[in-house]
């Protein structure tokens, strides 16, 4: 199986997941081996969702859980 | 930032979901203050999915209260198929997306996931070669702000897989479950939203120069440059 750079991108995200059988995982490996291009699209984009996995990109509105709770025990405390 | 259990509520020890239905066992036979035990865990990832989809902090925290409401109301109907957290998210995305169309703000984005997810060819940012960005420092704010102006400038449908995936870290079938659409959707939408971030923000921080993922190399492992 012989995949040029537009097949390697439709498979980039299926190949992060581990989610390729293994002839197409080879195939793709093949290609990135000898295609600089399609190997740094795979490096930026796997270093990239490990960059918005990280706790500190999103955060919560200060207060945010106190406030729920709050909402919630008077909900809880109107149906009893 | 997967939706897991605190190890300090009650049922410490065991798994997330023997502790939910133990948990919503005793709720429903009237311990309703332990909702608030419940929910605890998962109150940070309904959030971001609200905000995934309304993208701003207080209509967001609004919707996140009122799955919170929605789900205590409707506990009753929980049915065990899935794990809570995701009927929870499930809730917290109907909820957000109710807001949207009682806003008329979606108006060119189709939530019915046809069109939107056929494959039209797109394509990543080809740069020559990302192994080549120096190590060197920029600031955390900067990084953030990047990355939640790329998210943001998602369609709503990319955004939402994306923030469910890859920040809350859900499985594709747990994604699919929480959307309402097949695994398959969820699979082309994240291929999509991936490449689409790869695009706007490959060249953005390789422009830069620096060292951003210097920031979090304690996190990536051993794969990154």
């Amino acid at each position: 199986m012989v995949l040029n750079c537009k097949h390697v991108w439709a498979q980039i995200s299926n190949y992060i997941e581990g989610d390729v059988d293994p002839e197409l995982r080879e195939a793709v490996e093949q290609h990135l081996a000898h295609c600089r291009h399609c190997a740094a699209v795979l490096d930026s984009t796997r270093n990239i969702l490990v960059l918005i996995a990280d706790d500190r990109v999103f955060e919560l509105p200060m207060g945010y859980s106190g406030r729920l709770h709050a909402r919630l025990q008077q909900a809880i405390a109107a149906s009893t | 930032m997967a939706a897991e259990a605190s190890s300090t509520s009650p049922g410490a020890g065991v798994s997330p979901a023997a502790r939910d239905s133990e948990l919503i066992a005793r709720i429903l036979s009237g311990e309703r203050k332990l909702f608030h035990e419940l929910v605890r865990p998962y109150e940070k990832s309904v959030y971001f999915a609200t905000f995934s989809i309304l993208q701003n902090e207080a209509d967001a925290e609004d919707a996140a209260q009122e799955t919170v409401l929605k789900a205590l109301k409707n506990l009753g109907n929980f049915r065990a198929e899935s794990k809570f957290s995701t009927w929870l998210i499930s809730i917290a995305v109907n909820e957000a997306r109710a807001r949207l169309r009682h806003a008329r703000v979606l108006k060119f984005e189709s939530v019915d996931g046809s069109s939107p997810d056929e494959d039209d060819g797109f394509t990543p940012s080809v740069i020559s070669d990302w192994r080549e960005v120096p190590l060197q420092t920029l600031e955390r704010k900067e990084l953030r702000e990047l990355l939640q102006k790329a998210i943001a400038s998602l369609p709503e449908i990319y955004r939402e897989v994306l923030l469910l995936r890859d920040v809350e870290e859900f499985s594709i079938a747990e994604a699919a479950v929480a959307l309402g659409v097949g695994e398959g959707v969820v699979k082309t939408r994240l291929l999509r939203a991936r490449l689409m971030m790869q695009k706007i923000l490959a060249p953005q921080l390789k422009s830069k120069r620096s060292g951003l993922f210097g920031l979090f190399r304690s996190r990536a492992g051993g794969s990154w440059f």
